[in-house]
Order: structure tokens, then C-alpha cells, then sequence
């Protein structure tokens, strides 16, 4: 919410944070995105990120910083959508933890002397939700997690789009969906504190959705993901700084207009080859 | 303990919770056999849109979802969306857009207002924050829906059984859907007044589910589900008022926190005796 740094210095001091961290979380959620979508994993996308708010909550009982607490929960909740999708019982049980996630979350915050601020900034995320000390722990999980998703990419396709094939070779899928699941959990860990619990959807779904409508490769859809998110939320943090508005307005009303715009210009691409059906992105490798 | 009854905030609670559980526990029975548990999650987290724009226009956050629940409820009908369940990255996308807008109207709401604590009432809710004013309002929409229900009750349960069966029996299939969504709507408003638009779910779904658990019979699940759900609102409400005295802040600890833990807690003891019991049969 409120800079309060005065209209002269968007790019300097407190700001020049802002815009690194957001460059970061971008980059990585593009990337991350993009398997989201391939793998149809949104029910993750969606749930990750809501149990972390109980660990960011708790972080900020314990005078802890954020991304302490977010590091530890996310990976957790990660493991648990594993099992309880192993379970197939995704329906009832999970929407029911995930509920109580998020109240204990608002038990943690309410302990703490500014319940009503810290749950709003945690929700729909902050400006300045990332200090300068804890920058260097964002770039240490953000040059991990694009490192990881580079080594992974192969197997991570693989089992998203052929799975049977992926087990002739010998290419667990089970284990990649745990490593997914994990990457999940890291783009949460850096992302909540800036754009929110329940925005990271919008931020992490949106941008690959478009990209898939113009990219063919794999690696093109990543690249235009990543490029789609950074405009996301470069312009979501310049609008917040002027506007002075809440960042997570910006990322939720932008990533819902990638998507639109996406599915726009596939429809227009159909429409333009009648009878040709375009391949899904990930099988043009 | 001996304030406990004679608190004015605590009576509204209770009431207002018997309320919410009662009609929660009906119409969540109907919600599950349909499957459309994922339905009733959506209109909750739109609520939040309703909810703020209400406060921001100076109105009870309660007609806010309301309003929104209905309208969004009529238009997911026509737009067929249940039916895409919840694995779905359009509904996601539409969530997301929403929910940002409601960051905006909350923002508004700190900024213009001098009362603190919108984010808190609309999302996390408070039995105790319910002022006694909605309560006829609340009570009026409970006994509405009750009646829908019950003269609805064969052909809601025909249709949400079989569809087929039902249309060559008669039933206006279309129709039948189109109220009950309608009155998901209004049902998951009144659970957002109780525990909070993003918590709603849990009251909508939870004891619902539980009660099936239990037994197959609807008509028997309906009773169970509202006992659980009064088990979970009232146990909340006793809990929250004991815990004044509890560290670390002695203010006492959120009731939603408490009604969505005991929702959770008697829907694994549901799946704990349904187990057994499957056990014991096998």
C-alpha cells in the first residue's frame, strides 16, 4: 500500500528493491507458469499459495521475515497437494484444509499489533513487501528455481505431455510431479509478499496462458511467458506507485487481460486456418 | 463463564449462527450430491467484490453478497460453468480479476473510512461482529430458503440424482438448477456473514460432506449436516468467548478460526467412522 516516498524517486532507494525483486519473481513465474498450464496443474497453483498464508502469518507473530516463514510452509503444502492428490481426494478434504490454512493464518495476524494491515498486504500483496536484507534470499531462490526448472525440462515435458512414454524411458512421474510441486513452492515463497495469497494465481497463470496462444516451441512459450509476466508486473508496480492503488488490483485485472487477449488471438488464428488445428505448444518440441 | 449469556454480541452470535448452520446444513446436502462444492467456493470468493463495494457505498457488507451471490450464481447457470468443475483456468483467471478488484474497493474502503478492519469483517467475517439489525434480514432468507427447499425437495433430489430420470418424470431440469444455484448463492452470503467470504466453503461444504459420510439417506444427512453445522458455530462462539483469557494477546482468538477448525475436525472424525464402518462391513 501507501509508498509514501514521494513522486521523484520511483527507480532509487526503497523503490530500486521493488523493482528487482519484481523483475525476479516475474522471471520465475513465467518460467514456472508455463508448466502450470502444460501440466493443468492450477488446482496447486491455487492451493500452494493459500496454505502459505498461515506461514507468512506465523512469520510475522515470530518478528521473523516473510520469506522465513513462507520457506518453510510452501514446501509443506506442496507435499501435501502431492499426497492428497495421490489420494484423488482433492474435493472436500482439500478445499477444507486449505479453509483452515487460512484461518489460522488470521489467528497468527491477529496476534500481532497491526492485524488489519498485515492480513491485507499478505492477501493482495505490497509495494514494498520485500525489504533489502531479505533481497539476496529472493535472488538465491530465484537463480535455484531457473536453474532447477532448466535441468528439469525435459523430464517435467515429458511427463506432462506423455506420460507413458515418459515411463518406458524410465522417467518417474511421479517424482517430477513432486519436483513441480517444489518449484511451485518457491515461486510462492518469493512471490506472496509483493503480489499477494490470492493473486499469485492471476501472476503465475495468466502470462503462460497468453504466451501458448502466440508461441509454438516450448522454449518460445517460455521465453514469451516470462516476457508477459515482466510487463505484468513492471507496469503493476509503476501503476501502484502512482496511483498509489494496491499492486494485486493491477496483477489480477492484467492477467485476467493476457488471457483474454490470448484466447483472442488463438481464435483469430483458427479462425484464419480453418481445419488447421494448431498443435499444443508443448508437443512442437 | 457466567457473562457468556448475558452478552448481547453473544446472543446475535448464536442466533445468527444456528441460522447459518441450519440453512448451510440443507442446502450443503443438495450442494455435494451435485457435485457442485466448487460452485459454491466460486460465489464465496466473488462475495468478497459484493462485500467491499457494499462497504464502500456505506451498505452491510451482508447485501453486497447478497446481491452479488444471486446475480453471479443466475449468471454461472446460464453460462453453464459448473459443469467445468474446478480445474479450470478461465474460472481461476475470473476469480483472480475479481478478487484484485476487491483489493481496490478495500483499499478504498481504509482510505475514505475511519473504521478500520473491512479487509477483516469481509474476508475472515465474525459472528460477533454481526449487528443486530441484518439478524431479521438473515433469519427472513434462512426461512425463505428452507421453504424453497422443501418444496423443491423431490425434484431437486430427483434431478440431482439422475438428471434423465428426472426429465422424463417431468421436472423442469433447467429451472430446478437454476433456483438451487440461485439459492447456493444466497446460502454461501449468509456463511460470509459467519465466517468470512474466503472461509464460506468450509460451512457450505464441510458439514454437508460429513453428514454423507454418515449416512445415505438425504433426508437423514439433512439433519445431521445442520446438527455438525450448529456443533461447529455454537463450539466456535463458546470457544472464541473462553479464549479472552488465552495468551498471547488476551483479546481473545478469531471465532472463524475456531468454527472452520471444528468443521475440518468432524469432517475427518465423519471419514474416521465411515472407514471403520467399511472395515467392519468388509
Amino acid at each position: 500500500m501507501g509508498a509514501g516516498t514521494g513522486r521523484g524517486v520511483m527507480f532509487s532507494g526503497v523503490m530500486a528493491t521493488a523493482w528487482v525483486t519484481a523483475t525476479l519473481v516475474a522471471v520465475v513465474a513465467g518460467v514456472v507458469g508455463f508448466h502450470v498450464v502444460v501440466r493443468g496443474a492450477t488446482f496447486a497453483a491455487h492451493a500452494v499459495p493459500m496454505s502459505a498464508f498461515a506461514g507468512a502469518a506465523g512469520a510475522a507473530v515470530l518478528g521473523v521475515s516473510a520469506i522465513a516463514g513462507l520457506g518453510v510452509v510452501s514446501p509443506l503444502a506442496a507435499l501435501g497437494v502431492a499426497w492428497l492428490g495421490r489420494r484423488r481426494r482433492t474435493d472436500v478434504a482439500s478445499a477444507l484444509v486449505i479453509v483452515v490454512m487460512l484461518g489460522l493464518g488470521a489467528l497468527f495476524l491477529s496476534w500481532t499489533a497491526e492485524y488489519s494491515s498485515q492480513v491485507y498486504a499478505l492477501l493482495f500483496g505490497e509495494l514494498l513487501g520485500v525489504s533489502t536484507q531479505e533481497l539476496a534470499a529472493t535472488a538465491g531462490l530465484a537463480v535455484l528455481a531457473v536453474a532447477a526448472a532448466a535441468v528439469l525440462h525435459r523430464p517435467l515435458l515429458l511427463t506432462a505431455v506423455l506420460p507413458d512414454v515418459a515411463d518406458g524411458r524410465g522417467v518417474s512421474v511421479l517424482a517430477a510431479d513432486l519436483w513441480f510441486l517444489l518449484l511451485v513452492a518457491v515461486v510462492t515463497t518469493m512471490a506472496v509478499p509483493v503480489v499477494g495469497t490470492l493473486l499469485m494465481f492471476s501472476l503465475m497463470v495468466g502470462p503462460p496462458a497468453a504466451a501458448r496462444a502466440v508461441a509454438r516451441s516450448p522454449r518460445a512459450t517460455i521465453a514469451a511467458s516470462v516476457a508477459i509476466a515482466l510487463v505484468t508486473v513492471w507496469s503493476a508496480i509503476a501503476l501502484s506507485y502512482v496511483t498509489d492503488w494496491p499492486v494485486g488490483f493491477f496483477v489480477g485485472i492484467l492477467g485476467a487481460a493476457w488471457y483474454l487477449a490470448g484466447r483472442a488471438a488463438a481464435a483469430l488464428a483458427a479462425r484464419r486456418r480453418p481445419g488447421a488445428r494448431r498443435q499444443p505448444a508443448a508437443l512442437a518440441a | 463463564m457466567s457473562g457468556f449469556f448475558a452478552s448481547g454480541p453473544v446472543h446475535t452470535a448464536v442466533v445468527a449462527g444456528a441460522v447459518v448452520a441450519v440453512v448451510s446444513g440443507v442446502v450443503g446436502v443438495f450442494t455435494v450430491i451435485r457435485g457442485q462444492s466448487f460452485s459454491g467456493h466460486a460465489l464465496g470468493d466473488l462475495g468478497t467484490l459484493g462485500g467491499s463495494g457494499a462497504f464502500l457505498a456505506g451498505v452491510n457488507p451482508f447485501f453486497g453478497y447478497v446481491t452479488v451471490g444471486a446475480a453471479v450464481a443466475a449468471t454461472m447457470d446460464l453460462f453453464g460453468v459448473q459443469h467445468r468443475r474446478g480445474r479450470d483456468v478461465a474460472t481461476g483467471i475470473v476469480l483472480g480479476a475479481a478478487l484484485g478488484l476487491a483489493a481496490l474497493l478495500l483499499y478504498f474502503d481504509t482510505t475514505t473510512s475511519t473504521t478500520t478492519g473491512a479487509t477483516i469483517t469481509i474476508l475472515f467475517g465474525s459472528l460477533f461482529a454481526v449487528s443486530p439489525g441484518t439478524l431479521p434480514v438473515m433469519i427472513g432468507l434462512g426461512v425463505v430458503g428452507l421453504v424453497l427447499v422443501a418444496v423443491l425437495y423431490r425434484p431437486l433430489l430427483l434431478s440431482s440424482v439422475s438428471a434423465e430420470l428426472a426429465a422424463a418424470r417431468g421436472v423442469r431440469v433447467r429451472t430446478v438448477g437454476l433456483v438451487f444455484l440461485v439459492l447456493v448463492g444466497v446460502v454461501v452470503s449468509l456463511s460470509a456473514v459467519a465466517v468470512g467470504t474466503i472461509l464460506s466453503t468450509a460451512l457450505l461444504v464441510g458439514p454437508a460432506a460429513a453428514a454423507l459420510r454418515l449416512t445415505r439417506r438425504p433426508l437423514t444427512a439433512v439433519v445431521v449436516a445442520s446438527v455438525l453445522g450448529l456443533v461447529a458455530t455454537w463450539g466456535g462462539v463458546v470457544l472464541s468467548y473462553a479464549s479472552a483469557t488465552w495468551p498471547p494477546s488476551h483479546t481473545g482468538w478469531p471465532v472463524s478460526f475456531f468454527v472452520v477448525t471444528l468443521v475440518l475436525a468432524l469432517y475427518l472424525g465423519a471419514e474416521l467412522v465411515g472407514w471403520a464402518r467399511a472395515r467392519a462391513g468388509a
